[in-house]
């Protein structure tokens, strides 16, 4: 043991001097995170904003002549790749990692503060080369956010004349630059510089779900950079990685013998992962809730984290789930199909085990409550539409069709966001001191919810009538019936009404700031270590003089020894009241 | 440097599968090395990938592509004493960093010695044949560019993937080397300064060995498959 406490006296502490010091050029995580959460935000209101230009072409063709066939694709691509790499990705990895990791296991900080400060700096860095891209001549690339090629580096796709393809290349190896770097912070943290008593089975859900998350990025990215990395050789030296013998306009171009299904492969051995990396967070966050709100442990904690382990295992061997008519061998679809059908065993471990925490349980119905039972239901409907498209028959048919703009969106897309919203309201007293307004809250919560099933579920049906994703104007195909406008028009309608609401969230981030109810220490009772800091919010170095020690885990609620309803992990036995 | 500065690193590990249990299962953390010794090894997992993705891609393209591969042993055969002898350049190369890497392993071992003049000198020579590795490959790219007109984006060996490929993962690895010898240098300064006795503790020179070795092991397999199949 006492070579363990000699970790935490030779941790020297980064000292800030001066303003830019502590607010900008900080080392401090709870710093560095509030600055992902705020990039990545901003980004996150461009990404929507872009959704609703889609949207408004799609609900009233032709009404809106700014938006025309190539505009909307650069829209879709931006749309897509923002939202997931630089808003999901960077939010709950950069943000909540950041802030909750040194927190939650009670430690100082990171255990590299000035790689993690680059790590900010960097992710900044490749924001400002994806928003160049906007402002480049003919735009950013519109060659969707899968970038396959050939489309995506050949001239005459929307976007593709001027540096746009270049530009988001480039901001993704940088993006990965810093999510390594990022990356390799939070698991030294994790594995190597834990509280006194925190074993790893010990440590709260969301730990163990960033830690796995980011050990899936680290592993994935190196795929995408691969790619990136051939994708510029193939688009500036005309290497021909991935293009095979090529017609345009009669001509033969330059390039051939290449192969465009490998990038495919090595976009989605990223890709899938990616998924995990977003939806692994977002499992944690709802893990936490659950308990905290339901004041009850959260079931099978074991099985949790086994389960977690299981999905960050097999989320490797399941990528060609997403090709299955990209024209490989459809023997691989057979492999393909299986180990994504069980993968949805482990995750519907956990699903049953959150439905069993609540049973039974002295359920809270605060905002972050609301916010994991929608979670649940909604990543449970996500979920049961990916089985449609886990089977290569049925996938077939319903690839590339609005079905599959459905699933994900309910799965990646409002299921993560909504488990970030439900985190933001949990933690903002922790960042800021101050609680978020609950009547704001739940106005906010509710055209949300119901909002993101107004504009999805119409979404399956579309594609069932065979409605193809990705089309600029569906006008000319006879195929499509009236209803298909109609419904369109009706999901526009909803999708400005949810994008608006998004500004009462705003709003209420940032009056709270202000003129929120002052927060008590632990306002949700929690057990968890970020709540029982010295102070509140937690200052610099977090713990004051001495360091906390772990008797317990995390979800320790209702033990009949004690008065209160909860125990904090740091309180021994001796201690109870 | 914000590390783990003054811990003793002197315990007691069970064997095997216990001893691995008891790691895992332990507070505070999960191996008894310093931060940067860790980050290193998870470093080197996620720089693995990259190669790998590198290398797989390179297979999979080359088995895929229409026109057949250049012949390598007549590609990459050096004109000595007026004969071809194939792979001559290529086995000098990696006689040398595979010798640098016996050189690191001695700094290491000398390193916990506490040998601190013997260590630094042993890393400048490991940087050394860095330096002389790339320097050999600045020569082979020469020749296979102006002398055998092999370009990114073709050549008349034969499939045009060839150079892409060769330039761009030799390329890569060539600059893992160069940053490489750099950060070599660096830590045989603070070697010298003699920061690592101030801390009593040279594991930082074995972490640097860490990288140093990873690069020649990548370097093993792109000789095996660019050279030798």
């Amino acid at each position: 043991m006492d070579q363990n406490s000699a970790t935490y006296e030779g941790q020297k502490m980064y000292d800030p001097k001066g303003w830019w010091d502590t607010y900008v050029f900080s080392q401090d995580h709870k710093i560095i995170a509030l600055q992902y959460v705020c990039v990545a935000l901003a980004i996150g209101l461009t990404g929507m904003f872009l959704s609703l230009l889609m949207r408004l072409q799609l609900g009233f063709p032709g009404l809106f002549e700014s938006i025309d066939a190539g505009s909307y694709y650069q829209d879709v691509t931006m749309h897509g790749m923002i939202m997931v790499i630089y808003l999901l990705t960077a939010l709950f990895l950069g943000g909540f990692g950041n802030y909750l990791i040194p927190l939650m296991l009670g430690c100082r900080d990171m255990a590299f503060p000035f790689v993690n400060m680059l790590s900010f700096w960097m992710y900044f860095l490749s924001v400002i080369i994806l928003v160049a891209s906007f402002f480049v001549e003919s735009g950013p690339t519109g060659a969707g956010w899968t970038l396959y090629p050939p489309q995506s580096i050949l001239e005459g796709t929307p976007g593709g004349d001027g540096a746009g393809i270049i530009l988001m290349l480039a901001s993704l190896a940088v993006f990965i630059v810093a999510f390594t770097m990022g990356g390799l912070n939070y698991i030294t943290t994790v594995l190597q510089s834990r509280a006194k008593g925190m074993t790893l089975m010990r440590m709260p859900l969301i730990i163990w779900c960033i830690f796995l998350a980011t050990f899936l990025g680290l592993l994935a990215f190196p795929a995408l950079l691969v790619g990136a990395i051939m994708l510029i050789f193939d688009r500036v030296l005309e290497t021909s990685f991935f293009m095979p013998e090529i017609f345009k306009g009669g001509e033969v171009l330059d390039y051939g013998g290449g192969s465009p299904v490998l990038f495919q492969h090595l976009f989605w051995f990223f890709g899938h992962p990616e998924v995990y990396i977003i939806a692994l967070p977002a499992f944690g966050i709802i893990s936490e809730l659950i308990s905290v709100h339901a004041r009850k442990n959260i079931f099978g904690y074991n099985m949790m984290v086994w389960a977690l382990i299981a999905i960050a295992g097999i989320a490797f061997i399941v990528w060609a789930h997403h090709m299955y008519v990209a024209g490989m061998n459809p023997y691989l679809g057979f492999f393909f199909a299986t180990t994504t059908l069980i993968i949805a065993v482990p995750t519907a471990i956990k699903v049953y085990n959150w439905a069993l925490t609540l049973w039974n349980a002295n359920i809270k119905m605060t905002v972050p409550m609301l916010y994991c039972l929608a979670f649940l239901v909604t990543f449970l409907n996500g979920g049961l539409t990916g089985l449609f498209l886990g089977n290569v028959a049925v996938d077939v048919p319903l690839s590339d069709t609005y079905f599959v703009i459905g699933h994900f969106h309910m799965v990646m897309a409002v299921s993560p966001v909504l488990a970030l919203f439900g985190g933001l309201y949990h933690w903002y007293p922790s960042v800021t001191g101050r609680m978020l307004d609950d009547r704001l809250g739940k106005i906010h919560f509710w055209i949300t919810f119901i909002g993101t099933y107004l504009i999805y579920f119409p979404m399956h049906y579309i594609g069932f009538l065979g409605v193809p994703r990705r089309y600029y104007s569906n006008e000319q195909y006879d195929f499509i019936p009236q209803s298909v406008a109609d419904l369109n028009q009706f999901i526009t309608i909803c999708t400005l009404i949810v994008g608006a609401a998004q500004f009462i969230m705003l709003y209420n981030l940032i009056k709270s700031l202000y003129k929120g109810a002052i927060a008590p220490k632990n306002p949700w009772d929690a057990c968890t270590l970020e709540w029982q800091t010295l102070e509140s919010p937690p200052g610099h170095g977090n713990w004051g003089e001495q360091l906390p020690v772990v008797y317990r885990w995390p979800y320790e609620y209702g033990l009949p020894s004690a008065t209160a309803d909860f125990v904090p992990q740091n309180v021994s036995d001796e201690q109870i009241t | 440097m914000s590390d783990n500065e003054s811990v003793s690193f002197e315990h007691t590990i069970p064997d095997n599968l216990k001893g691995l249990v008891a790691d895992w299962s332990s507070d505070v953390q999960a191996f008894r090395v310093r931060w940067s010794k860790a980050m290193m090894w998870i470093f080197l997992v996620s720089d693995t990938f990259i190669f790998g993705s590198f290398l797989s891609a390179y297979m999979s393209v080359r088995l895929t592509t229409i026109e057949p591969w250049p012949n390598t042993s007549q590609v990459f055969a050096l004109h000595v004493g007026g004969t071809d002898v194939p792979l001559l350049l290529i086995a000098i190369m990696t006689f040398i960093l595979i010798s640098s890497s016996g050189t690191m392993a001695m700094a290491v071992t000398s390193g916990y010695k506490k040998q601190r003049k013997k260590t630094a000198y042993l890393i400048l020579l490991t940087a050394l044949g860095g330096v002389a590795f790339v320097g050999m490959q600045m020569f082979e790219w020469s020749k296979l560019i102006f002398e055998e007109g092999i370009r990114p984006w073709g050549n008349e060996f034969g499939a045009d993937q060839f150079g892409g490929f060769f330039f761009m993962i030799t390329g890569f690895h060539g600059l893992h080397v160069s940053i490489g010898v750099v950060y070599l240098s660096i830590v045989a300064k603070r070697v010298l300064d003699g920061r690592y006795d101030r801390l009593n503790d040279y594991q930082m020179v074995e972490v640097a060995g860490l990288y140093w070795h990873f690069v020649d092991l990548v370097w093993i397999f792109i000789f095996a498959f660019f050279y030798l199949w």
